[in-house]
Parts: C-alpha cells; structure tokens; sequence
C-alpha cells in the first residue's frame, strides 16, 4: 500500500469510528454531559473562570499561614517528597509514611499534619468534615485541593511497590467488589459497566482504564449542583451514603484504601484539578 | 513435545502474573479481616447499621465471585433466596399504580440523613429501568421495562413473576444488581403489590405509551 494510500485508510477509519461515537453520544441522549463538555474545555482554555479556584487559591493561604495551637504553618508538613514540598507530591500519593506507620492519601496526610504539626484536635477535624449544599470546602479540604492542584498536568505515578501498599490496593479492590447494606449494593454495582446511568447521570467504569483516567484526575471537583469543591473523600463518603451505609470516617483505612484502587486504575492519567462536575 | 525455552516460560508466568488481580497477589484479605476495617472505618454505626456493614451468605458469594458466582454456587443462592419470599395474604398481586409510580419516582429511605417517620422509603426504579414514556429521565443499569404487561399478555403468570422479581430477584437471578426489596424489608408486601400495578396494570403509564 503506497502512503498516501495509507493515510486515507487511516482518515477514514477516524473519521469511521468518530461518527461511531457521535451517534452512540446522539442515541444516549446525553445532552447535559455534551454541554458539560463545552463547559469543561472553556474552563481549561480559561482556568480562573473555575470557582474551584477561589478554594485552590484559599488552600494555599491557609497551607502557608501559622495556625493551630501550636501556631505552626503546614510548611514542615511532608507529603512524600520532603517538609514543605508541594509540586508532585499529590501525583505519587497514595503512598505508605513511616512516621504514622501506614497509608495515607492527601486529605488524611494533611489531616495528620494538622494534628501532630499544628497540634489541631483530630477529632474536632474528622467530625461533619465535608460542606452542606452550597456551603464552601472546609479548610482541610481547601488545603487538599491546592496540594492536588500542584501537580496538574503531571500523570498519577503513585509507586504501590511497598508490602503496606500493595495491601491497600488489594482491600480497595476487595472493597470495591464487596455487597453490603439493605441494597445489596457494592461500588461495582454502578462502576463495572460501560455506558450505563442513573437517571440521566453517566457513570464512570473504574475497571476501563480509560474511563478511570478522565474521571479520577479532575477530583477534588467543583459540583455544580452543590455549588462547593467536593474532595475524593467526600466523593466516597456520598457514594457509601447513597449505598445506605452508616457515615464512614475521613482518613479511615477502608476510604484510604478505595482511592488506593481508584489512583491505581487510572495510573498514567493526568491530573487535572479542580474540575467540574455536575 | 518440545520443551519450551526458559525464557518464555518466564514471560508466560509473567504474564499471568499481570493479569491476576491485587487481592489475589495479596492472598491476605481474609473475611475477617475486612469485617474488622469496616467496623473501624464506620465509627458512628449501632444496632441495626452494624448488621449493614457485614453483610449475609448470600451478599459474600457474590462478593467473592466479584458478581459472577460459579453454577453450583448460583444455585444455592437461588435455593436460598426463593425459600425467602412471601406472599400478599390476600392473594391479590396488584394493588394501586398511582402510588406505584410514586415509589418508583421516590429514591427516599434508608440513608443515614433519611427519616422513616417523615417520609416513606421508595422504591426508586426509574434509577435503573425505563418504565413510562412521560417519564424521561431514566437509568439504563436495568432493561427497560416499557409496556412490560402489555408485551406479556396481562397475565397473571407475568404479574406473579414481576411480584417475586420485586420481592427477590436473586430467586431467577443470583447476583443480579438489583436490591432484594421484598427480601431485606427495604419496601413493604402492600409498596410491592403497587409497583406490580403499575407494571402489569392495563391502565398504567407503562403499558398505555
């Protein structure tokens, strides 16, 4: 086959397989997901029209500034890459930290740094953790998505080559698969199928790698439902609400361990925060 | 036969290696273990919600199995969830499809912020089936389920296989996703016998599109 030849055949399949996918997209009737789109690359092509970057913006005030009863800024915090090294860190977590001796992804190292750095009361911090409708990200989870949002355009690259690790991807995937509540329902019961919804909602396949990438990099997420950044914790934390279980706890083994699987899934995907959600 | 060089059966053991999955490379995720971290990841849970998190014979062989349990095992699930269901003492199967589209609109119940005394719990079918053309605004985790009585004749076969499939699913269908609402007391025999209405009923919504 001559080359010329050769990128015609090629033109065409594209050309083929995208008016493939356009009239899947027509005949799914996602109109609200297509708009949502529009809006989700307006944003990109203009960061600062995201509201999510008011909090990115309040994260960094609040990481910088003393505070606790120790009046100590987060600037001695280490988040893996040393105290006080923010760029990157977010793309290698979750990841096993020696000195509390287990798994942590970023709101629950930040969590531990507000407590044993700024002396702040654990409990006071895991207590109702996550905004009401219309009310703005707590502090904690402001600082979260500033750190996540120093490593855009970065690829999640966490290594999960330590014992403890490997052992929070295996409950995460265990977990992921496990039926519990009146509903019979596990994660797998709304994630394990492409192309399918609730309602009108579409709903992220986290076994696809390709579907993991796009959907786990723009967490934490402006909702614009909820008109607020909504965190990964939050996010999992609504999703075992929904599920009918009891209230889960920020920073608990079983929440660290599913965003474990999730980071793991759409490994090599890059990092893209805040995004925008429905 | 030929011996297979060193090298590739490296590569195959390696290969099979990637595609095991990271609970099987862990092999240490026993059932007790995992109940453990659910109690402490669940601080707040008493009483009944401690029950939720553990789940029961049926919900850990479809968790094990990842939702595709082996013939065997699927039907002792069927065995045991059939020997579950009860029916309307009345002997009627169809109550109101008015108050069954309600509770098909209805995803209340349940949830840790939701109360029974103010609301009751509903059904929330729409989530995952199309029922009814006016509605639009339907799941796809579930067939669809347009002029269901209608394609079916209206008989009461239909009606009683709709009836058992609302009660329990798992009875015909281990593992299937959808909640055993008769079963796990999620919706009452009466909210059971009203959502078979409005599926089965000749005058419902779903069978006059």
């Amino acid at each position: 086959m001559n080359s010329s030849r050769k990128r015609i055949c090629a033109a065409a399949l594209v050309v083929g397989l995208s008016l493939t996918a356009a009239a899947e997209a027509q005949q799914s009737g996602d109109a609200i997901e297509r708009e949502l789109e529009t809006y989700r690359s307006m944003l990109k092509a203009d960061p600062w029209s995201n509201p999510g970057m008011l909090d990115v913006d309040r994260g960094e005030a609040l990481w910088k500034t003393p505070a606790g009863p120790k009046n100590v800024s987060l600037e001695g915090c280490d988040l893996g890459l040393g105290a006080g090294k923010v760029d990157g860190a977010f793309a290698r977590l979750p990841r096993y930290f020696a000195d509390g001796d287990r798994v942590m992804d970023v709101e629950t190292r930040i969590l531990w740094c507000m407590e044993k750095l700024q002396g702040f009361d654990r409990l006071k911090l895991i207590t109702r953790p996550h905004p009401a409708a219309g009310m703005p990200v707590r502090d904690l989870g402001g600082i979260a998505t500033f750190v996540a949002s120093r490593s855009n355009g970065q690829p999640f690259k966490a290594a999960f080559t330590e014992p403890r690790e490997r052992e929070a991807l295996a409950l995460g995937e265990t977990l992921f698969y496990r039926r519990s509540g009146p509903m019979d329902f596990a994660c797998s019961t709304c994630h394990a199928d492409s192309g399918k919804r609730i309602r009108l909602q579409a709903l992220p396949v986290f076994s696809k790698p390709e579907e993991a990438r796009n959907s786990v990099g723009q967490w934490p997420a402006y909702r614009v439902s909820t008109a607020h950044v909504m965190t990964t914790q939050h996010r999992i934390y609504d999703c075992l609400w929904q599920m009918r279980l009891p209230e889960v706890e920020l920073g608990s083994e079983v929440s660290v361990a599913l965003i474990s699987y999730l980071v793991k899934q759409a490994e090599g995907g890059e990092i893209n925060v805040p995004g925008i959600k429905r | 036969m030929k011996k297979m060089p060193a090298i590739a059966v490296v590569l195959l053991a390696a290969i099979a290696a990637c595609g095991k999955t990271y609970a099987q490379q862990m092999n240490v995720l026993d059932e007790g273990a995992v109940d453990v971290l659910m109690r402490a990841a669940f601080p707040k849970s008493r009483g009944e919600w401690l029950s939720r998190l553990k789940g029961d014979e049926t919900m850990r062989a479809c968790s094990n199995s990842k939702g595709a349990p082996s013939a065997e095992a699927g039907r002792a699930i069927g065995a045991r969830e059939r020997a579950t269901i009860r029916y309307p003492s009345d002997g009627k199967l169809m109550g109101d499809w008015r108050r069954g589209e309600q509770l098909a609109q209805s995803g209340y119940g349940l949830r840790f912020t939701d109360d029974p005394a103010t609301r009751a719990t509903g059904g929330n079918c729409y989530a995952c089936h199309q029922l009814t053309k006016q509605e639009v605004s339907f799941g796809t985790l579930g067939p669809s389920l347009l002029e269901y009585g209608k394609i079916r004749g209206f008989s009461e076969a239909a009606a009683k296989t709709v009836y058992e499939k609302i009660y329990n699913p798992q009875a015909t269908a281990p593992c299937s996703l959808m909640p055993r609402f008769g079963a796990n007391v999620v919706l009452t025999i009466e909210q059971i016998k009203d959502i078979v209405a409005l599926i089965m009923s000749p005058e419902s919504p779903v069978n006059r599109p």
